[in-house]
Order: C-alpha cells, then sequence, then structure tokens
C-alpha cells in the first residue's frame, strides 16, 4: 500500500493517495450541477410535506396546508361526474322504460352509462362483446333468444333480481328436475334424439315423443317452443345455452342445469339498472315492447 | 479440505450430519404437505451425503498425523464455483422467465399434462427468485468474496466457512424453487420461501456477513475501500430485512404452511419496506460494490471522485430505506406514508445518480476503450441503464405518474431496464473479467462473442423495455378513458386483448438476453477448458 499522493496526467487532478489492488481515487470536488440538483430535490420535499399530509405526529400526523387526501380527491371527482349526470340520472330512474327509445338524448345516455355498467359488472360472465360462454353456460346476448324475455322492462327484471338467486325473494324462479335418476339409459338416448329432432339436427324418434310429451312438454310446450314465464329454453331454434351435441344435451337431461345469476338492483342501483337493460336491449334481440301506453 | 477436519472437530461435524439426517427423516415422515415432505428428504440426503464425504476424508486413525499447513494466498475457490453459479442460474432464470414471457402472450402455454406445477402462477416466483437471489445473489457472493480480498489484501476469514456459504445458498436456492413448484409459498413477491426455507437463509446469510466483516476486520490496507463499503451495508440491510419480513408462526413444525405476524396494511407495508429494500440493497448497493471495483479495474483509470463516492453513499443508504411506501399509492396506506415514501424517492434520484457518474466518468481519459473493449462497452450500458432506471422510479413515484403506471405493464418495463440493463450487463462483465484471472487465462476464448452477447443483451433490453413502456402506457390510459359523461369506455378484457403485440415483442426481447447468456455461457465454458497460460492468483501480500 502507498499512500502517496499524485497528480493524474489524464485529468491534471490530484489522488487521494488511497490504493487498492492498483485503484486509486481522484480528488475531483462533488459536481456543482448534482450537488444543487440534489439541494434542489431537498428543498422541494420539504416544501411538498408542508402542503401535504406528511409527518407522524404522537397522536395523529400533520395534515398539510392544502388539506388534501386521496379519499378527498376521489370523492370530489365522482361528486363531479354525479352532479353533471344529476338531471338525465333522475329523468332514466321516472322515464317508462318501455318507452325510453323515444327520448333520443336520454336513450343514447342510458346506452352509454349501460355500457359501462356492462364492462364492468357483467362482462366477466357474458364476455366484453357480451357473446356469452356456451361451455359455461353464459347466454350470448346478442341473438334474439331470451330465456326470460327480450322486452326492455323484462331485461331490466332480470338484471334487477337475478336469476335462481338465494339472496332475492323476487328472483326469477325454475328447476329442471335430473332425468338420470327417472329414466332409463335407452329413455334419455330417445329424448335426446328427440329434442336434437326438434331444431332438425337428427330425424325425428317416436318413443322420445311420447316421453317428451310425457315428461318435457309440461314447462318447454308440446312444440318444445319453451316458456319465458319459467325460463324454458325455446329447443326448437337450434341455438344452445349449454351446446346442442348429442353428449351435451344427454347430460343436460341427465343432471339437469342449474345457472344462476346474482341480483344486481341493490348494488347498481335502479338508475345503473335501466341503463344496463338499454344497453342489453340494444345489442341486436331486444323486443319491442308490448303492452305499453304513454 | 481435510486441513480443516482433524481431531475431534471433525468427528463433532459427523455427529452433527447424523443427527440432521436423522431428524429430516423424521419430519419427512411426519410431514404435513409434499413441499415439506420433498425438503425434508432434501436435507436428510445432502446431510448423509456430507457424512460419507467427510468420514473418506478424515485421516486413517493410527497413522502418523502429519502437522497440517495453514493455506496462504487468496481463496478463490467459492468464487470459482460462485461464477459457474451466476452463469448457471442466469440461463436458467433468463429461460423460466423467457417462457413465462410467452405463457403471458399464448396461454395455451400453461399446459394441460403440466398443471399445477408449470402454470404462470408458479413459474413467475420461480423466475424472479432465479434472477434476483440465484443469478445476482450469486454474483454478488462471489464478487464481494473476490473483491474484499483484493482490496484488503487478506484471505477470506473463516476457512471452510466461505464454503458454507455458497453451498448453503445454493441450497437454499434449490428449496426455494422446489418449493415454488409444488406450491408451497407464503405470497410476499421476492420474499416467497416458507419459514424454514427463511431460517435457513438466515444461518447462511449471517455467515457471509461473518466472512465479509472478519475479512475487512484482518485487513492490511488502512482505509476500507468504497466497493466494500456498498457490499457490507448490502449484507448488513438484507439480514434486517430479510428477518423482519418473514416473521411468522408455522402453522405446524412439520408443514410449510406459516402465518404472518403482521396483518392488513401493516403487512403490506412490511412487505413493500423489504421488497423496494430488496432493489435497494440488492440490485442497487450490492451491484454499485460491484460496479466500483470492476470499471476501474477493466479500464485502468482512478475513481473519478472520492468525495463524490462518500456523499453519494451515505445519502443514497439512509434514503433508500424510507422509499418502500410508494409502492402502495393509493391504497389502504395512510396519506402521510405515501407522502413520506414519494418525497424520499425523489430526493433519491442524485444520490443514485452520484453511482453513475462515478462509475461513468472514471473513464475519463480511456473512453477510446468503449470502441475497443466490450467488457467497457457492457459497463458502459449497464451505467446507462442505471442511470435510465434510477431516474425513472422516482419519477414513478409521484403520486399522479404513478396513477397512471401502477398495475400496469410500465412497472414491469422498469424494473426489467434496471435487471436486464444494470444488474445483468455489469454481472456479464464481472463475469468475463474473473473467468479468465480465476483460471488463469490471459483473456477470454473469443472476444468477438462477448461483443455478440453486448449486442444480442442491448437489443433484447431495448425490445423488452420499450414494448412494456407503450403497453403499460397503453394500459393505463384505456383503464381511465370516459365518455363525455364519464362513464367507462374500455372493459378489462379489452385492455388485455390489446397487449396482445406488445406481448410477442417482450418475449422476442427475452429470447434474445437468453440466447447472450447461452453465448457466454459457451464462452467462459471453452475458456476454462483452454490450456492455462497465466498464474492463477497472486497471493495475498
Amino acid at each position: 500500500m502507498t499512500d502517496k499522493k499524485r497528480i493524474d496526467d489524464e485529468t491534471g487532478t490530484e489522488t487521494t493517495g488511497h490504493n487498492w489492488d492498483g485503484i486509486e481515487e481522484l480528488n475531483t470536488p462533488l459536481p456543482r450541477w448534482w450537488l444543487w440538483t440534489f439541494y434542489a430535490t431537498i428543498v422541494w420535499g420539504i416544501i411538498y410535506t408542508i402542503l401535504y399530509p406528511a409527518w407522524p405526529l404522537v397522536s395523529g400526523t400533520t395534515r398539510g396546508i392544502l388539506d388534501w387526501t386521496t379519499r378527498g380527491e376521489v370523492a370530489a371527482q365522482i361528486e363531479a361526474v354525479n352532479l353533471s349526470n344529476a338531471e338525465m340520472t333522475q329523468s332514466l330512474i321516472e322515464v317508462d322504460l318501455g318507452v325510453l327509445e323515444r327520448n333520443e338524448a336520454l336513450h343514447r345516455f342510458a346506452v352509454s352509462a349501460g355500457a359501462a355498467v356492462f364492462r364492468t359488472n357483467c362482462s366477466q360472465c357474458h364476455g366484453a362483446g357480451a357473446a356469452g360462454v356456451q361451455a359455461a353456460g353464459y347466454p350470448n346476448l346478442l341473438d334474439d333468444a331470451w330465456l326470460w324475455g327480450g322486452q326492455i322492462t323484462d331485461i331490466a327484471d332480470t338484471v334487477r333480481h337475478g336469476i335462481r338467486s338465494e339472496d332475492d325473494p323476487a328472483t326469477r324462479w325454475s328447476a329442471m328436475p335430473a332425468f338420470g335418476e327417472m329414466l332409463s339409459e335407452e329413455e334419455i338416448a330417445a329424448l335426446t334424439t328427440h329434442v336434437r329432432s326438434l331444431s332438425g339436427l337428427e330425424e325425428a324418434d317416436p318413443q322420445g315423443a311420447t316421453l317428451f310429451a310425457d315428461q318435457c312438454a309440461s314447462c318447454h310446450g308440446d312444440e318444445g317452443t319453451g316458456d319465458r314465464t319459467l325460463g324454458a329454453p325455446d329447443l326448437t331454434d337450434a341455438i344452445w345455452l349449454y351446446g346442442g351435441t348429442t353428449e351435451d344435451v344427454t347430460y343436460t337431461i341427465e343432471n339437469a342445469r342449474f345457472g344462476v345469476m346474482p341480483p344486481w338492483g341493490e348494488r347498481l342501483g335502479e338508475a345503473q339498472v335501466r341503463a344496463v337493460a338499454a344497453y342489453v336491449h340494444g345489442l341486436g334481440g331486444g323486443e319491442a315492447q308490448v303492452g305499453t301506453t304513454d | 479440505m481435510s486441513y480443516y477436519l482433524r481431531g475431534s472437530s471433525g468427528v463433532l461435524l459427523l455427529i452433527a450430519l447424523a443427527a440432521i439426517a436423522f431428524f429430516a427423516a423424521l419430519a419427512a415422515g411426519w410431514s404435513r404437505d409434499v413441499a415439506y415432505m420433498v425438503h425434508a428428504l432434501i436435507f436428510m440426503t445432502v446431510a448423509a451425503g456430507l457424512f460419507v464425504w467427510t468420514l473418506r476424508s478424515l485421516p486413517v486413525g493410527g497413522g502418523p498425523v502429519l502437522p497440517p499447513e495453514a493455506p496462504t494466498g487468496y481463496m478463490d475457490g467459492p468464487v470459482r464455483a460462485g461464477v459457474i453459479a451466476t452463469a448457471f442460474w442466469g440461463v436458467v432464470g433468463f429461460l423460466v422467465g423467457t417462457f413465462i414471457a410467452f405463457q403471458l402472450a399464448f396461454p395455451a402455454l400453461n399446459i394441460e399434462w403440466a398443471q399445477p406445477y408449470a402454470n404462470f402462477g408458479r413459474l413467475r416466483p420461480l423466475h424472479t427468485s432465479a434472477v434476483i437471489f440465484a443469478f445476482g445473489g450469486n454474483a454478488l457472493i462471489a464478487t464481494s468474496f473476490y473483491v474484499v480480498q483484493r482490496t484488503c489484501a487478506a484471505r477470506l476469514w473463516g476457512g471452510p466457512t466461505a464454503w458454507f456459504v455458497f453451498w448453503g445458498y445454493q441450497m437454499f436456492i434449490v428449496l426455494a424453487a422446489t418449493g415454488y413448484l409444488l406450491g408451497a409459498t407464503q405470497s410476499k413477491e421476492y420474499a416467497e420461501p416458507e419459514w424454514y426455507v427463511d431460517i435457513w437463509l438466515t444461518i447462511v446469510w449471517l455467515s457471509y456477513l461473518a466472512v465479509f466483516f472478519g475479512t475487512i476486520l484482518r485487513r492490511r490496507e488502512r482505509h476500507i475501500y468504497v466497493a466494500n463499503w456498498f457490499y457490507l451495508a448490502f449484507i448488513v440491510t438484507i439480514a434486517m430485512l430479510h428477518v423482519v419480513n418473514n416473521l411468522s408462526l408455522p402453522v405446524s413444525i412439520f408443514g410449510s404452511k406459516s402465518v404472518q405476524v403482521f396483518a392488513g396494511v401493516q403487512d403490506a407495508m412490511t412487505q413493500w419496506w423489504y421488497g423496494h429494500n430488496a432493489v435497494g440493497f440488492f440490485l442497487t448497493a450490492g451491484f454499485l460494490g460491484m460496479m466500483y471495483y470492476f470499471v476501474p479495474k477493466q479500464a485502468g483509470r482512478p475513481i473519478y471522485s472520492y468525495k463524490l463516492s462518500i456523499i453519494h453513499f451515505w445519502a443514497l443508504i439512509f434514503l433508500y430505506i424510507w422509499a418502500g411506501p410508494h409502492h402502495l399509492h393509493y391504497t389502504a396506506l395512510p396519506d402521510w406514508a405515501a407522502t413520506l415514501g414519494m418525497v424520499f424517492s425523489i430526493i433519491l434520484w442524485m444520490p443514485s445518480w452520484g453511482g453513475m457518474i462515478n462509475g461513468l466518468m472514471t473513464l475519463q481519459g480511456a473512453w477510446d476503450k468503449i470502441r475497443t473493449d466490450p467488457i467497457i462497452r457492457m459497463f458502459v450500458a449497464s451505467l446507462a441503464f442505471y442511470g435510465m432506471s434510477t431516474f425513472e422510479g422516482p419519477m414513478m413515484s409521484i403520486r399522479a405518474v404513478n396513477s397512471l403506471s401502477h398495475y400496469t405493464d410500465w412497472t414491469i418495463g422498469h424494473v426489467h431496464s434496471g435487471a436486464l440493463g444494470w444488474n445483468g450487463l455489469i454481472t456479464f462483465g464481472a463475469l468475463y473479467f474473473l473467468t479468465p484471472k480465476l483460471w488463469g487465462r490471459r483473456e477470454m476464448y473469443s472476444v468477438p462473442a462477448i461483443n455478440a452477447h453486448f449486442w444480442l443483451a442491448t437489443v433484447g433490453i431495448v425490445l423488452y423495455a420499450a414494448s412494456m413502456w407503450v403497453s403499460g402506457i397503453m394500459e393505463g390510459l384505456m383503464w381511465r378513458e370516459v365518455d363525455p359523461n364519464g362513464f367507462l369506455v374500455n372493459s378489462f378484457a379489452d385492455t388485455v386483448d390489446a397487449k396482445f403485440p406488445m406481448y410477442v415483442v417482450r418475449a422476442l426481447g427475452g429470447a434474445l438476453y437468453l440466447a447472450g447468456g447461452v453465448l457466454m455461457v459457451w464462452n467462459m465454458w471453452m475458456t476454462i477448458r483452454e490450456p492455462r497460460t497465466a498464474a492463477i492468483a497472486t497471493p495475498a501480500e
């Protein structure tokens, strides 16, 4: 170790005289811009902590002279949006849903609000594009096949109370029996053939037709066209909630299905329920209102 | 090794190993879950293997016991092992990282038959731990052992303890990695290993501290070199962070599951106090230690400013420890804590840059080497990425910026410009510096291959970071996009869908970086296989 200061040839700066394994150090002073920027950030830091909540005290903390909080900030933003939409929102709650479309401005407002509600709350099951997920029995909302009705008021009711929900007494309710315990395999096979024949997927099966009339027609109708008051699907339209292959239909008959949807009325509030109903109604399959008068 | 195993100490070691093997076998039998059982069996196998090996290396009874010769010179065995381990774990970590990047772009790669072991959720901590702790940790341990000996002109303190540190640390890596795959995790980012693995790491880490500090104490230089300040700060602080963040109660001593002693926001704050300082002390302070030795050595120039090294060292050490709350903006964390985290992060900007300035300006009078020496070029690029990351970090800690960047890929891009750029490139440079010296070769087998590695890595980093910046900012903007009435425009799935092209580019960037790593391993392998051309090590003065 040699503690000898020397002048470095390349830079003309003195070294500190230290030497470790051949490494020396120059005695260059701190770069001025570095030092002043460092000071500036410190000064800025002190000012910032005076303006905003920062320093812990014995009980509580300094609140900052701006009296700013993250919660306060987000509450103010939400308040501002709510305030600017207050009039439209109130009109939406009060309007007769069946004639919403006649008020063009309000309808446009409802659809754009409903789209946001849908993206946040519904897309997880029904998909961002609302095409549903057949493998999981989440219905496609783009077509004109409706289990519980496709008028805007029907849709609003479904959203408000959900389907087969234990949390809402007004929920839409029905349950198909699991026929696996009641019918033989052969009978179920015949029934499957008949059900598939209703939409022209297979040739008719007389044994299946008889079984259908005995077991299924009370809900799905003599012709298999379904019953919306019971949420019993139309079996003639070749649109399948859980799939229409022989395996899918057999599984449905044997085990039954019990699709559920949560009730959204309390969580969303009336305005958002109506808005999302307007959005879903406008996706393509919405049905015209029957029996609405001004 | 037999030098250390003489007389009664050898017998005591045998008894201890037998006891460990015995109790590990019992623990395996009583285990409550698969991960714990596998880990107990690993402990048992290792202890039994060491028992046999120790027994065989004991002097034969009755024979003349020669007075052992004390070893002289630097102890470079653990450094050589560490250099190999760094390269090995580096390639493993890059490989897993590239694979999970492709998994994100193409979810079908979560292959059905490999579930649940090879799904993204288990491979992701495997990747982060492999690159940070296995690759980065081995690089830090190996280089610190090399540097502390040279700059203190002293042999490593503690005899075989350095070997225990090396192998004990590899054991920790294996326990952590197998635990993740088998589903044992305490779900704390970068601190996933369960309680008994944490205890094991604590033992290894305190041994590491003892070796490092012991060597400093027996130094033959009057002053402690700046690299050793940084290494020591890194070792001490990581010990503290590791112990506090992993305070937990095991559900059973025969099971892997444990429960954190902190709850709710206290747990979150402890976790990010740890998490951010893993970045600050593991990936910054430790690697600055590396920088302070290898850059002046390779450039053959004095350190730019002694004053700057003192001021930025103490400022960095003091400020970093408070910056953690910026990971918890807009959460249950109280506003005052978030404010302090942000303010300290911004004040940290210049102290962080002090290291970059000192590194880059050390090249004063040797700038031409950037053109001629690919190792210097790696160091310069590394320092440039260090500078970018340590500017980007404080910027992202600002609450308003964070409200856009948080939870997006921007964070991922930021982390990787630091990890791939700063930590990766400086480690590659150090490995290229060390390999010929440790194995007594004049230089690396192929210098053009180092150059190719530099370009593969640099282009890989640019693809990675740029795609994640674009993806992250796009994602943040899409999340907050509202129509004139204030209603959300995009669903979450829309934002995921929009990121697909960027995910593919990111994965390709990772593949390039991995290719560079493989090239380095080949180059190291060929160098080590070459006939010796230079003296291996200079003795401690």
